[in-house]
């Protein structure tokens, strides 16, 4: 692992660690209001200042980290478990099957990420209680999430299924469905790995740009992109510096997984 | 022989193409119908309504719950020019798109044009220089624009009064410039070009004679992509910067749940999409043609 791995490893295990530890580092927790210091400078009191209704930054900044790492990696679960399913079976069973998946896979990636994302979102209600919003979202994000891996791992069940071992099975008499479980997914392990860290970077970008279009986790719950459309409403970028620290932290975030994950990016493609 | 297989991939590339949007629109005729609140008519609460016109409106909602008659409506106006009236704006979705779409193409194509250029110019001198320096710079500053979200770029870019297709053109960049990195440093290690620059060809030569002809269907596809990206790139430039382009348009119908707009955006889309990417093969498969 070279040194650079090993910071970022540090990094993802210290943020991940903060946001657990919310609770303690920021008792009065992310929607309490000081009304009386409503969008206050940073104080000893109030680490990173409040928001314009008077909420402490630090506390929301820690829970909506926690919302974020926390739902992004049970997306990323989601949408490779699909992608296992659907991407696996078609390049397993081929032919008819593998066309069909790959037209479903084509129509999907034939529209924009995020086109695709305010689309579906649209089409669920709108005006849903925070905890719900979360749910949605990152249910949103699995589910609509699995195509690209499906591509790589219909292509990579479909050699796997002109294997030797495989054909061999075949030949014993062992059945499509055991074959496909016991000999061809336990193949598939290493890209289904990599795609599911991969994905969790992918999702934690997305969740912050349809919060920042009022399309993302509900208020008061705090997530990156809720937290990064307090940018909207700054004049100069010296103004309020201390409003950058959400972004500061993602960039930190995705970036130590992008380090990471350098090694898993190369098999997946 | 090359003129016909071309044109039979033309053909095979337009036949998916049309397959692609029929049952995209069946998909999304299936999503609007089935979305939740499809029956219910916020006109239907208008106190100068009496109880026939009610009945009137519901009956016109009944005539759409059968979804292949839905569909098959929809498609028959659509081929009449039709799009139907967008229910938040209350306007002809035709007019609406025929205004927007010329600001968003001119945005995306200013946005793919800057940052291909940015791209290749960098990953062309980082191939020519060789240095372990310039190489890592180059790859930290896209790959910083790479983890900062899409409306973030957005948002900075009003901060800092840049133009929006440059915003786009930050957004596509990082992903654009790994992949011409990539292809061009894989092209520049083949062993016929690393000779013909031992040998002392010159730089331009070496690109437009070696290198441009095994990279550059390659890059062609991935231009083909970065379209996807840049439309895609268009939704958060346009909404928080205030263009009325039919990004802005796709976001506010996101947020007015004004599904029928959402729809024929969401087919216009997929075939502006569709063609960038076949348009990519074909030239590709051109350039591999004349290149056997």
């Amino acid at each position: 692992m070279t040194i650079w791995r090993r910071v970022a490893c540090a990094v993802l295990l210290l943020v991940v660690s903060l946001s657990l530890a919310a609770n303690w580092l920021a008792p009065g927790g992310y929607a309490k209001q000081y009304r009386e210091t409503a969008d206050s400078a940073p104080s000893p009191v109030h680490w990173l200042g409040t928001d314009e209704i008077g909420r402490d930054r630090f506390a929301r900044v820690l829970y909506g980290t926690r919302i974020s790492l926390l739902l992004a990696p049970g997306a990323a679960l989601l949408s490779t478990l699909m992608a296992a399913l659907f991407g696996g079976l078609a390049g397993y069973l081929g032919g008819a099957w593998s066309r069909a998946a790959m037209a479903v896979t084509d129509l999907f990636l034939s529209l924009p990420w995020l086109f695709l994302l305010i689309t579906v979102r649209a089409l669920m209600p709108l005006n849903v209680s925070p905890v719900v919003s979360v749910l949605v979202t990152f249910l949103m994000l699995g589910l609509l999430g699995w195509t690209s891996a499906a591509r790589v791992l219909c292509a990579s069940a479909a050699t796997l299924r002109d294997s030797d071992f495989v054909r061999q099975a075949r030949a014993s008499g062992i059945c499509g469905t055991r074959l496909f479980w016991i000999h061809v997914l336990p193949n598939l392990k290493p890209i289904l790995l990599a795609q599911f860290w991969i994905s969790i970077p992918a999702f934690i970008l997305s969740e912050a740009n349809l919060g920042i279009l009022g399309l993302g986790v509900a208020e008061p719950l705090p997530s990156w992109g809720s937290l990064l459309k307090e940018l909207e409403g700054l004049v100069s970028v010296g103004e309020e510096p201390w409003k950058f620290v959400p972004l500061i932290l993602l960039i930190l975030v995705v970036t130590s997984f992008q380090l990471v994950l350098s090694k898993h990016e190369e098999l997946a493609a | 022989m090359l003129g016909r297989k071309i044109a039979r991939r033309i053909a095979r590339h337009g036949l998916a193409l049309i397959a692609t949007v029929l049952l995209g629109a069946f998909l999304s005729a299936v999503l609007v119908r089935y979305a939740p609140g499809f029956s219910v008519d916020e006109e239907e609460l208008d106190p100068h309504l009496n109880s026939q016109s009610i009945q009137a409106l519901r009956q016109s909602r009944l005539d759409q719950r059968n979804i292949l008659h839905f569909y098959f409506h929809s498609l028959e106006r659509a081929i009449h020019g039709d799009l139907g009236t967008s229910l938040s704006l209350n306007q002809p979705v035709t007019v609406l798109l025929k205004d927007r779409l010329p600001l968003t193409l001119r945005l995306v194509a200013i946005g793919l044009l800057l940052s291909w250029a940015a791209s290749l110019a960098l990953a062309l001198s980082a191939a020519w220089m060789r240095a372990y320096a310039y190489d890592a710079l180059a790859t930290i500053l896209s790959g910083t624009f790479l983890c900062i979200p899409a409306a973030v770029l957005a948002l900075l870019s009003v901060l800092w009064n840049v133009p929006g297709a440059l915003a786009i053109a930050l957004i596509v960049f990082p992903r654009d410039y790994r992949y011409a990195r990539n292809l061009l440093a894989k092209a520049y290690s083949l062993p016929h070009i690393v000779t013909g620059r031992a040998k002392g060809l010159s730089e331009l030569r070496i690109l437009f004679w070696h290198v441009v002809p095994v990279a550059g269907p390659q890059l062609l596809a991935v231009a083909g992509v970065s379209v996807s990206v840049a439309i895609g790139a268009a939704i958060p430039v346009e909404a928080l910067c205030g263009l009325a382009g039919v990004g802005q348009l796709a976001w506010q119908a996101a947020l007015a749940r004004d599904l029928p707009l959402l729809m024929n955006i969401t087919i216009l889309v997929t075939l502006v999409t569709l063609l960038a990417n076949s348009g990519a093969d074909v030239i590709g498969s051109m350039l591999r043609g004349q290149e056997a």
